[in-house]
């Protein structure tokens, strides 16, 4: 199967060994987007890796933004500002959100549901409005900066993002009544793709893929980072981890999400969204065109950039597939010596051998589309 | 801008009682620790990587039961040139440490800890591929991204980022299934000829 098939999202080959339509072996080969993430973030300064690492998941790059981000200031000893955390905290919940559409809605169509799959859409395009509204951009995003974000936001967003989530959620109620209760979906998702937890810990397998088992790991409670400790929110658990509890899980998560974009929106701080600091601060365009001061810092950014202390930290996010990773080496000049992205779909990958074991051909289709490989991250 | 950036690494403020533990347990082989920015690091000697990780693995105290990332960094110009790093995680205690050790550039070799943690197979296979470290007693230690007519490792600092590679003709990769395809036309049509 693979690299090109129909009926998987991603490329990635799949040899499979058959007796009949049973699995006897397999051989999953990633690799086919390979493009040397890591190479070309050790050859630019601090700030230019950002828009590659929105690049590493299209349906959750702002989740991908703020890891980097976050792993960058812990090296540089920095913290963003209050204001900023929040408004981070919200755009990696929207992206979460996205990652689910995204999820959710591939699966159905790869099973022959293609309605379920346009109101996912539908409702994706919602999410991306907001991005649009953050950024000015609905997919590569480049939103979080090394100390606070490249703008603030725009007037009357919280009103937006209410009625988009909604409005979205809204849409997902409708998929919940296509599928959820559906036979077909359910004789296909049922039963198909367990391990046992214990497996899936040994490979490394994070996320929905994890809590479906019953594992309650998630990086925002474990270890909470931007504001989750100030938030109230479940982490959904499964007891099976077969492909429908996989399903269920995301679709728990999804309406956390909203819980926690609701909350942050209520608790918004007013203040600045960047460090004071002119060493990280981007200055304002208008002030680099006409004031000297800000003329030198913009151009002191620009040709050394941030010059870290010599060091090395790993900063986790729980990223929409999994634990997401970032570990920079500092050499102490302005750019990263190694800069590592640790990445959900890869570990996650690596068990589908084991979870299509003896399973029927058919069943590849379902057990993919929940392990979710996202192939620029799983690759890089 | 300059000054202030070049500050010496910050003492660790307290001393995070996993390295306390292993320096306790493994006196000759942890070289060093450190905890930079809250980072639990302890550098081991490769020769007893096996039995640290092990340790860490099953000691009730410590847990790990989730290796969360092996890769290597190349520090061109120092010997031992690379370093082989792990990320670890513990579930039932929430904490983490990471451990490096070493390895020469002449005989870049490390034990696999595929034995202690399955999921270190496709991280193995990753950091060989593009640092070319061999871990010793994987199971299928290949490429993982790049193809096998690949030459060099991309990720070492004197492979340059413009490289070209030579090209590989689709003929040689492709000439046994073309062979297998032939051979099943010629069954399946030759009667009608």
């Amino acid at each position: 199967m693979g690299p090109s098939h129909p009926s998987t999202h991603g490329t990635v080959k799949i040899t499979l060994k058959l007796d009949g339509e049973r699995i006897v072996d397999s051989q999953v080969e990633v690799g086919y987007l390979h493009r040397g993430f890591e190479k070309e973030c050790e050859s630019g300064e601090y700030y230019k890796a950002i828009p590659y690492t929105d690049r590493l998941n299209y349906a959750s790059p702002m989740i991908n933004n703020v890891g980097y981000c976050l792993a960058a200031e812990k090296l540089f000893g920095v913290a963003a500002p209050i204001r900023a955390q929040y408004l981070r905290t919200i755009a990696c919940e929207l992206s979460r959100m996205s990652d689910h559409f995204t999820c959710i809605g591939a699966a159905a169509l790869e099973l022959a549901a293609l309605t379920p799959f346009l109101y996912c859409v539908q409702a994706r395009e919602q999410i991306w409005d907001l991005h649009e509204s953050l950024c000015g951009a609905r997919v590569t995003t480049n939103y979080v900066r090394i100390g606070g974000l490249q703008s603030d936001l725009q007037p009357g967003f919280e009103e937006i993002c209410r009625a988009k989530v909604a409005a979205a959620l809204r849409l997902f109620g409708d998929v919940d009544e296509l599928l959820t209760k559906n036979p077909i979906f359910r004789d296909r998702m049922e039963g198909t793709g367990a391990l046992p937890a214990e497996t899936l810990l040994a490979y490394g397998v994070t996320g929905p893929l994890l809590r479906a088992a019953g594992v309650p790991y998630d990086v925002r409670r474990a270890e909470p980072y931007l504001v989750y400790d100030r938030l109230d929110f479940d982490v959904p658990v499964g007891a099976s981890g077969d492909n429908y509890d996989r399903y269920l899980v995301r679709f728990a998560e999804l309406r956390q999400s909203a819980r926690i974009i609701e909350q942050a929106l209520r608790d918004l701080p007013d203040g600045p969204v960047d460090v004071e600091d002119p060493r990280f601060r981007w200055p304002a365009k208008g002030k680099v065109f006409n004031r000297m001061e800000e003329l030198i810092d913009q151009f002191k950014l620009v040709t050394e950039g941030m010059r870290p202390p010599a060091g090395e930290v790993y900063q986790a996010v729980e990223g929409a597939n999994g634990e997401l990773g970032f570990y920079l080496v500092s050499n102490g000049t302005g750019k990263p010596w190694k800069c590592r992205c640790r990445a959900p779909s890869f570990s996650n990958t690596q068990a589908l051998r084991d979870m299509i074991q003896g399973a029927l051909l058919a069943d590849v289709i379902p057990t993919f589309d929940m392990v979710n490989m996202i192939g620029g991250e799983c690759d890089r | 801008m300059s000054d202030g950036t070049q500050q010496p690494i910050e003492a660790p403020r307290s001393d995070p009682a996993v390295l306390a533990l292993l320096r306790e347990r493994f006196p000759e082989a942890v070289l060093a620790t450190h905890a930079y920015r809250g980072d639990a690091t302890a550098e081991v000697a490769p020769a007893s990587l096996l039995e640290v990780c092990t340790f860490l693995r099953d000691d009730p105290a410590l847990a790990f039961d989730f290796l969360v990332d092996v890769t290597a960094v190349d520090y061109i110009g120092s010997v031992p040139r690379f370093e082989v790093v792990y990320h670890l995680y513990s579930l039932p205690r929430n904490h983490r440490v990471r451990l490096k050790a070493r390895v020469p550039e002449e005989s870049p070799r490390i034990a696999s800890v595929t034995s202690i943690w399955r999921g270190a197979n496709w991280l193995e296979r990753e950091t060989f591929d593009m640092y070319g470290i061999h871990f010793e007693g994987h199971p299928d230690l290949r490429r993982i991204y790049l193809y096998e007519e690949f030459q060099g490792h991309p990720l070492r600092k004197d492979y340059p980022k413009e490289k070209r590679q030579p090209l590989v003709t689709a003929r040689d990769v492709a000439a046994p299934q073309a062979a297998r395809s032939e051979a099943r036309d010629r069954e399946r049509y030759g009667r009608w000829q």
